[in-house]
Formats: C-alpha cells, structure tokens, sequence
C-alpha cells in the first residue's frame, strides 16, 4: 500500500480539494448542530466510546469481585447493581448502535453514492434522542444503580426490585427511539438515493448487511419499547399486568422481551458481517464468494432471526411444542449463519491474503463467531440448554458472539476506515499488536468460563464452590489484557489523528465508490455524483471477463450533471 | 409552482423523488408503530383468552356513548384531512390552512371528550388499585390495558394534533410551501392513528355487548 498512498496523497494545498466535512466548520455548535451524517456517525463513536468504558469499569469490579470465591468486596447488593449495570450499557448504550451508528452513518451513503442520508435532520435528532435516553440510564447509575440484569424481567422488576427501575427502563425506552429513527433513514435512503447504475445486486455487502439490520431496528425495537412501557406502567402506576397474583403471566412480558432481543443479536452481529465481507474481499484481493448466496443469507438471517426469541424460555414453562418449535427453527438460522462463514473461507482461500491490521481483526471476528455460534447450537438442543442454562456457559458463549464477533467486527472496520474518516494512518504494527492481544486476551477471558459453566457455575452469583476459582482467576487476568488491548487503540489512533501520515484517497487500493472520494470525504461526498457500471469488489477486472467488459472506469468523471 | 420557499431539500436530486422519499420513510416509519401496538394487541388477545368472562364484564362497563362519539369524530377529522391533502396536491394554501385546523380542532375535542370519559372512570373507580371496583380479579387486567392503550393512543394523537398546528401555522405563514411533502407525512400519520382507535373501539367497547 505504501506508494500507492504517497503517490496519491494529498497535501494541504489551498485549493486542491474541496474543503473535507473536517474543517467545514471548526466550532462546538458546528459540530452538535451538524446535520451531516458523517460528523453525526463520529458524535455517535464518542458517545458510545464513553458508554464502553463505563460497562468496563463495572465489569472489571465484577472481574475483580469474582477473584474470591468467598465474595470479598462487594455487597450482595452491590454486585447486583455492577453486572446488571454493565449489562444494560453494553447492550443498549454501546453494541446497539456501534456499527450501524458510527460507521454505518458514516459509510452507507458514500458507499451508495449519495451526498447524505435521506432524513439529516431526523439523523441529528436521533442523535439528541440517544443522549437523552443516556442521560436517564447515567442518573439511575448515579442513584444507585439496578439490579434487575439487563433483561428487566417481571415481576421482580416492575413490583420487588428496590432499585432505580424506572429511569434505567425509561432510558432504554428512548434509546429505542434514536435506534428506530436510524432504522427508518437507512432503509429510505437505500431505497431512495442509490447513484445511478447501483443496482440492488450491485450493492456492497456492508450496505446490504445496513440494509437487514435497519428493518430488525424498525420491527423489533418497536416491541421492546411497549414491553419496558409496560413494565413502568405497572411500578409506577400499578397498573397489574404481568403481575401473577392479579391473574397476569409473567411469560408473556418474556415473550415480548424477547420477540425483540433474540433479533437484537443480529442487529448486533449482521452489520459485523458487513464489515468484515469488506475486508476479507480487501485484503484478499478478491471477489466475495457467491455474493447472491451471501445476500439472501443476509435476508434469511433477518427475518427467520424474528422466529426463533422462544429459545431463551426453554425452562421458562412455555409449552413443550413451542420448545421444540423455537428449538428447531433455532438450528434453521444457523443455515445461512453457515453458509456466511463457508462462503468467507472461500473468499480467502482463492485470494492473496495479506495480514494487514483491519484484516487481522477481521479473523478474529472468523474464529470467535464460529466458536461462539457452534456453542449457540448447543443452547439451541433442548436437553443440553436445560443443562447449561443460566450458567456461564451462556455468558461465555454470548461473548464469543457479542464481543469476539461484533466488537472484534467493529475494531477490524473502524481500522479499515480509519484512513478515509480522518485522512491519516495509524501505526499498522502498533495495529497488529494490539489485533493479537486483543484476540488472545479474549479467549483467556472466555475460554474458561465455558468450562466452570459447563461443570455447573451459575451466573449471577459472586459466592462460588472453591472448584472454581482457578478459573474465574484466568478470566480474571483475561479480562486484564483485554482491557489493555482495548486502551491500546486509543492510544495509536489518538496518535494518528495527530502525527499520522497523510492517508490519500485509496491507502489499500480497495473497490468501493467510499474509496472514490477524497480522505477525508468532502462535506458534500463526491464532487459530483458517481455512475456505477459494475458490482462490487472489482479486484482483478481483467480476470473477471464478463464483468470486465462492462466496466468503463473513469467514464463517470466526464459526466456533468 | 408556489412562490413559497425552497421545497427541495439536502440531499434529494428532485422534488418528486423527495416527495417519494418521505411517504416511503413514513411507511416504513408506521411499520414501527404498528408492531408498538401490536404489543398490545397481543397482551390484549392472551388476556381475552384466559378470562373471556371477566372481559365481557369489565367491557360493559365503559362508556359507549363516550366512545362512538369520539370515533366519529375521528372519522371526520380523517375526511377533512383527504380534503387537506388534497388541497396540498392542488397547491390550494387558504383551504389547506383551514382544513388542518379543522383537524387539530376535532383532534382536540377527541381529547376533551377522552379526558370527560376518563373522569367518569375514575368516578366508578375504575383504575386498578386498592379502591377497584368491579369483581372478578381479571377485570384488573383488562382496566390495566384500557389505560395503557388508551394513553398511548391518546399521547399519538396529541402528538398529531401539534404536527397539524405546526404545519397549519407554517403553511399560513408562508414559511412551509402547500406542496411540501411534509404534508402528505403529517397526512398519513393521522390516518395511522385513526385507524388504531378503531381497532380500539372494537376491542373496548363492544366486547360483552351484543
Ligand atoms: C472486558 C470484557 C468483558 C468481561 C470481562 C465481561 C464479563 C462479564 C461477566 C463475568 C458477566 C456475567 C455477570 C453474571 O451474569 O454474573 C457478563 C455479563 C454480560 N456482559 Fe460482559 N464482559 C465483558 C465485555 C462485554 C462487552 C464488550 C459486552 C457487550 C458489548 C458485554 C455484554 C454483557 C452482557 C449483555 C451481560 C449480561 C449481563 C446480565 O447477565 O445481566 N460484556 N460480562
Ligand atoms: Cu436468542
């Protein structure tokens, strides 16, 4: 990449760019009134960088706490308060938004050729929505916190818990908002704004992966909203709804809870998809393989994704049909989960693969998500979740999905974008030490808890038999390198946005209209409005003969409008 | 075309295709809404299912006369919004002005009449609580879901009544032109609206009533 970046960087040379979104503006209200989808997509990483360090730190007490299995530091109470806290940030605060919000605002109209999301204003007020819905769940935590776990459950939440219920819960509920605005913009603006010539088979898959994930957030999230409305019209009006001894069941606020965050998961994991079909076409110097397989795969994921919630009721009391309906419809998402995996190895194993940075995260996400979705398998199967569930078996293998896969996903795509969000390069050694530890802290944080879940270690619980304890201890220093792996970063970046050499247009010769534009985009996209004539991932054109014979590159710069 | 300001905005190639784009994107928004109450239907549906009796019971004792007074009122104010938007198409600013005021004036009487029937209610003590007063314990359940639907209706329809102000008093003004699609937006979205209570009133009113 190195020459191709110094040939085509750009200097600061009055006049040879149009100025970037960067500079268009340098004040605060610049920034805060900005209705530009890339700076909202960089307010959207700072906010959720901050949430990320705030589930850290509870968690890194809770890793602390577990240290002794006789529970030294924390009340019971306390512990409660921490885990339930760190869940509550990581998945609403942070995971929730983190690609979609972040990179997917900052990315899905230069990918598809537009000069903005179809609604920028409605985009900014999303924004503003998650800040106050934020501000709710930061004054629960400085009240004292909750203890109900992240999912809510009734009726300890909405009749026993002693605990600041209602401002996490109202939290949530808004958060849910900015997340349905996000939703109802990318779906539009994909439909709306394509360049000409963007078919929908010529779609990035990153765009397609958007594209699944925002109708997830506009069907699902809606039903999350009415169960938290539900729980706070029942704590805070009385109101008996789920409550059993006024006739109520308490499995249905389940079935609502869940109805939406089974298919959470994959607002979780499909943008994750996204990021790293990019990069393994990247760095593998090829076409992904069999892009229509991978984008009803996509598809299939999404929508069977809304049919499976009842897994997670396995021992709940729902009917044995239903256990045995969600069990196995449960085992049918894993299809086209599959076919992404097999269609990646492929992808690899017929291209040049180098190991650059975004690349090596983006294996990471490979391995952790294999690992994690196997062990989904076996929660899926009916006697073993009976066995393991409840335990750490659960946690780890949610980890390996949510944190191996999306956030290993996430890191792999903010590397690869780095150079065109902010125009400089990073340390790519300084990136590849981290990729590694990060990898490796991960499965000595995870691995074990596997184990001790699977001998009977229940979660939630910080007084344990002593058999344990070796374990929890390695998770313990796991968790210790993870978090170093996770400081790292925000040490070379930081440094990069400083120091760091310019990126040019194209730092690693990828396909894509993104790549088409300067670094840093200007605050209009494109200087003018590209035309496709070809699909993605066009790294050997010449070998590609049917393709290649349609492509005229260039032919769009004559275009004036 | 009005002399009104711009009507195209960042980033629409086009007038019609910004037009397209925000009918699109408020589909897609009432999508959303829809599974928002479908929640609720559905506790409704569990709930009917197990205590039939107690439902019927507790249904008689809400207000018909109440409720159908409300439902025609917003059925008209669904016509007079047809005749708004239609004024909207036809570039007709003065109709289109005084038909959103209808609106919002039949939108805010919806909600006179609502707050009249929610004091009746609570005059019969009808709010789940210590003071309750209806017999078998499931009635609870359904009182609990007659305010939350209703209160949720209500906070979307008073949601829609300032997006009708808003827009008329814009339109007035001259700050909004009488095509803008925002129009057609705020159209919908009062349809969707009304259209829930419909199902409401189905569900509230007539159960136990044959
Ligand atoms: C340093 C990394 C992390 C460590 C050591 C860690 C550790 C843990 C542990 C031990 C629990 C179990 C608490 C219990 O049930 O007793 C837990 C729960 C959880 N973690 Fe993490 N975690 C980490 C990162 C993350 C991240 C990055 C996310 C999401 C992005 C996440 C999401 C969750 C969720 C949703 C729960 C469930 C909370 C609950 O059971 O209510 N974790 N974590
Ligand atoms: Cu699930």
């Amino acid at each position: 990449m190195s020459e191709t970046a110094i040939e085509s960087a750009r200097d600061e040379e009055p006049g040879a760019v149009t100025a970037s979104y960067l500079v268009a503006g340098h004040t605060l209200k610049s920034w805060l009134t900005t209705t530009d989808h890339k700076r909202i997509g960089i307010l959207y990483a700072l906010a959720i960088t901050v949430f990320f360090f705030i589930g850290g730190i509870a968690i890194g007490l809770v890793r602390l706490e577990l240290m002794n299995p006789k529970g030294a530091i924390l009340s019971d109470e306390g512990y409660n308060r921490l885990f339930s806290l760190h869940g509550i940030v990581m998945v609403w605060f942070f995971l929730v938004p983190s690609i979609p919000a972040t990179l997917g605002n900052f990315l899905l109209p230069l990918m598809i050729g537009a000069r903005d999301v179809a609604f920028p204003r409605l985009n900014l007020i999303s924004w503003y929505i998650y800040a106050v819905g934020a501000a709710f769940t930061c004054y629960a935590i400085v009240a004292g916190g909750v203890d109900t776990g992240w999912t809510f459950y009734t009726p300890y939440s909405s009749l026993y818990s002693n605990s600041n219920v209602l401002a996490a819960a109202l939290g949530v509920f808004i958060v849910g908002f900015s997340s349905i605005a996000t939703g109802v913009n990318f779906i539009t603006t994909t439909h709306m704004l394509r360049a000409p010539g963007m078919t929908w088979s010529r779609l990035p898959l990153m765009v397609w992966a958007l594209y699944a994930t925002s109708i997830v957030m506009v069907l699902a999230t809606p039903v999350l909203a009415m169960s938290l409305l539900l729980i706070i019209a029942e704590r805070y009006f009385g109101l008996p709804l789920f409550n059993p001894s006024e006739g109520g069941d308490p499995l249905l606020f389940q079935h609502l809870f869940w109805f939406y965050s089974h298919p959470a998961v994959y607002i979780m994991v499909l943008p994750a998809m996204g990021v790293v079909s990019e990069v393994f076409a990247c760095f593998a110097r090829r076409r992904v393989f069999g892009y229509i397989m991978m984008v009803y795969a996509i598809m299939a994921i999404a929508i069977v994704g809304f049919l499976v919630w009842g897994h997670h009721m396995f021992v709940s009391g729902e009917s044995q049909y239903a256990n045995v309906v969600f069990s196995f419809l449960s085992f049918a998402v894993a299809v086209p989960s599959a076919i992404k995996v097999f269609n990646w190895t492929a992808t690899l194993h017929r291209g040049q693969v180098t190991f650059e940075a975004p690349m090596l995260y983006a294996l990471g996400f490979l391995g952790l998500f294999t690992i994690g979705g196997l062990t989904g398998l076996f929660l899926a199967s009916i006697p073993i979740d009976v066995h393991v569930t409840d335990t750490y078996f659960v946690v780890a293998h949610f980890h390996y999905i949510m944190v191996g896969g999306s956030v290993s996903a996430f890191f792999a795509g903010l590397h690869f974008w780095w150079p065109k969000i902010t125009g400089r390069l990073y340390s790519e050694a300084w990136a590849r030490f981290a990729a590694i530890v990060m990898f490796l802290g991960f499965n000595t944080t995870f691995l074990p808890q596997f184990i001790m879940g699977y001998g009977g270690m229940p979660r939630r619980y910080h007084v344990y038999p002593q058999e344990f304890q070796v374990y929890h201890v390695i998770s313990s220093v796991g968790a210790l390198i993870l978090l170093s792996a996770y400081l790292l970063p925000l040490i070379y970046l930081g440094w990069s946005l400083l120091y760091g050499t310019r990126a040019g247009d194209n730092p690693w010769d990828a396909t894509g209209l993104e790549w088409q534009t300067s670094s840093p985009p200007p605050k209009e996209n494109f200087e003018e409005i590209p035309v496709v004539n070809a699909g993605p991932y066009h790294y050997h054109p010449a070998e590609e003969a049917p393709d290649a014979a349609r492509r005229e590159p260039q032919e769009a710069q004559g275009r004036k409008p | 075309m009005s002399d009104a300001p711009t009507l195209l905005h960042e980033p629409w190639p086009s007038l019609a295709r910004e037009k397209e784009g925000v009918a699109f994107g408020l589909w897609t928004f009432l999508a959303s809404e829809i599974l928002f109450f479908a929640g609720l239907f559905l506790s409704y549906a569990v709930y009917r299912n197990l205590y039939p009796d107690a439902f019927r019971i507790a249904s008689r004792e809400t207000d018909i006369l109440y409720g159908s007074i409300n439902t025609a009122i917003l059925l008209t104010s669904s016509f007079v919004m047809t005749i708004a938007l239609h004024a909207s198409e036809l570039d007709r600013r003065r109709i289109l002005a005084s038909c959103l005021l209808v609106t919002a004036i039949l939108g805010l009487a919806f909600l006179g009449v609502k707050g009249l029937e929610y004091a009746d209610d609570i005059d019969k003590r009808l709010v789940p609580g210590p003071d309750f007063s209806l017999k078998p314990a499931a009635t609870r359940l359904f009182f609990a879901l007659y305010w939350v639907m209703t209160g949720v209706h209500a906070i979307h329809l008073a949601v829609g009544v300032g997006l009708v102000i808003y827009a008329g008093v814009q339109v007035q003004r001259r700050a909004i032109a009488a095509q803008s699609p925002a129009i057609e937006a705020i159209s919908l979205y009062w349809h969707f609206v009304d259209s829930v209570w419909l199902i409401l009133y189905a569900l509230i009113y007539l159960p136990g009533r044959s």
